[in-house]
């Protein structure tokens, strides 16, 4: 305990654990409908574009990257939706061709530009490692603000999300802009992807989506207990996950991980018992 | 006036008609029944007249102060509703979704709206179970509510009785009868041709010919007797 109030002391501790705990909310949020919509791996491919674009901006020696990832996967994620309804290619095999050529091209680039130490730098974008306990101010109030936007777009959406995840085709009969909540469900989707990639690495992302979701859906029984669930669960195995983190000197995105993979494994269990 | 009337229009996709010069008239409180074989287009038309699809031609026009978002609907079940965790209220007000505007959450009338339709369709005990737990004719019931907080004059059909045991099938039927006894204009889509015969006041038939009339007119046409002696064989 002493240990920890003492890490509590450093302002980047505290940063780490304030981003940490909205970037896993707003994830679970969302969780909920991106799975429900078969849609879990539309996560996985766009952090993979984030990666990419997160390597281009090492060689360009940014020094804010985010102004060149979130543009780029925010693009991503709308271009994934369009063709996602494209009957040439299908949405999956999309979100694999565009996720895979992003990591090998990303890698390519970063191994062609000399710098100093790539498999340090590719190990840091990939797994997150210590990337959250070195936040600036700035970009911690960016994620503060963008976190906060989720938030507020998520919850004066919340109805129109239900509708349109449950029944598309009903939403769309009785006159509700279908393309329109896809594409806001995708584009805050690109948002927390880049966010969480300090956070957890752009490998592990998918885990804060799809994790909290399914555990609350094994629990709960009605939409609204379910994200609320979610966002419960998905905050307090974040939570934990980094105090372990610091404690114990484990990486912090897998740590965080590996209590989801926990606080699901509880779920299934109870879940079980209660006869699902 | 009637509500719908669907004038020259022709169905397909990518530019191949399915079905060609289509005419058709829908009057407020009837009952019309569209049947056709496998693939002749009735899921298309259905479609075209939700606004899910554009039609190749022709035009649909709307009467007696029906607004073209204001068709109920009842889809056949999705594999994403199968295991969806929702309760059957949350499923049934979604269905005042239109209503929202600019508004993020439900008020007063939609929450009575919503409550009327549950008493209508009576599942009111069923108000807080979770949808994918229902039998099969509870999970028609909650569809057929959400349809009817979406649309107060006419509601549109889409198989509702598929997978559903004869006794709950009959149970439906009934439901639908009163409805339509209420005022509200059915449209059904179907391949249970005999009740279709029994209940409706119209007949549309798709396919190779087109047929539509009152169900008098086509018990003696010579497509309506060819295709009861078809389907008659299957039943």
């Amino acid at each position: 305990m002493d240990i920890l109030f003492n890490y509590l002391q450093y302002p980047f501790v505290r940063y780490a654990l304030i981003v940490g705990v909205l970037i896993a909310l707003c994830a679970a949020l969302l969780g909920v409908p991106l799975v429900l919509k078969r849609f879990s791996f539309i996560g996985d491919g766009l952090s993979h574009v984030a990666f990419g674009a997160m390597c281009i901006a090492t060689v360009l020696r940014m020094t804010n990257n985010m102004i060149l990832v979130l543009p780029i996967t925010v693009l991503s994620a709308v271009l994934i939706l369009r063709t996602g309804t494209n009957t040439k290619i299908k949405g999956d095999a999309v979100i694999a061709m565009i996720s895979v050529a992003a990591l090998a091209f990303g890698y390519l680039i970063m191994n062609l530009s000399n710098t100093p130490n790539v498999s340090g730098d590719v190990c840091t974008t990939l797994f997150g490692s210590t990337s959250i306990l070195t936040l600036t101010l700035g970009e911690v109030w960016m994620c503060i603000i963008l976190s906060l936007l989720v938030l507020v777009l998520f919850v004066l959406n919340y109805n129109r999300i239900f509708a349109v995840t449950f029944d598309e085709n009903f939403a769309r009969a009785v006159g509700t802009d279908t393309e329109k909540y896809n594409l806001l469900i995708s584009v805050i989707t690109a948002v927390i992807i880049v966010l969480a990639m300090n956070l957890v690495g752009s490998l592990l992302i998918s885990a804060l989506i799809i994790f909290p979701a399914i555990s609350a859906m094994r629990l709960y029984h009605n939409y609204k207990q379910v994200t609320i669930a979610a966002a419960v669960l998905s905050v307090a195995a974040a939570f934990a996950g980094m105090i372990v983190s610091i404690l114990a000197g484990t990486p912090v995105g897998s740590t965080i991980v590996a209590a989801d993979v926990l606080v699901f494994a509880v779920c299934w269990i109870i879940g079980a018992r209660n006869g699902r | 006036m009637a509500l719908l009337e669907v004038n020259d229009l022709s169905l397909g996709y990518d530019g191949k008609a399915i079905v060609e010069h289509l005419n058709f008239k829908v009057n407020a409180g009837s009952y019309l029944c569209i049947v056709g074989e496998n693939g002749s287009g009735k899921t298309t038309l259905m479609k075209t007249l939700l606004h899910l699809q554009k039609p190749l031609s022709g035009t649909i026009n709307y009467g007696d102060g029906l607004k073209p978002d204001e068709i109920g609907y009842l889809p056949q079940q999705t594999e994403v509703q199968r295991d969806f965790p929702a309760s059957v209220y949350e499923i049934v007000i979604s269905g005042c979704q239109s209503r929202l505007g600019r508004r993020a959450f439900y008020g007063k009338e939609e929450k009575a709206l919503a409550a009327d339709a549950m008493r209508r369709m009576a599942i009111e005990d069923l108000k807080d179970r979770c949808y994918r737990d229902l039998s099969g004719g509870q999970q028609q019931r909650v569809l057929l509510a959400r349809a009817l907080c979406a649309a107060r004059k006419i509601i549109l059909l889409d198989e509702p009785v598929s997978g559903l045991d004869p006794k709950v099938t009959a149970e439906l039927y009934k439901l639908i009868e009163d409805l339509n006894r209420e005022g509200v204009t059915i449209m059904m889509v179907s391949h249970d041709i005999s009740t279709a015969l029994r209940n409706a006041t119209h007949i549309l038939h798709i396919g190779s010919s087109v047929f539509f009339g009152t169900r008098q007119e086509y018990l003696s046409s010579k497509i309506g007797r060819m295709f009861l002696e078809q389907e008659g064989g299957e039943h």
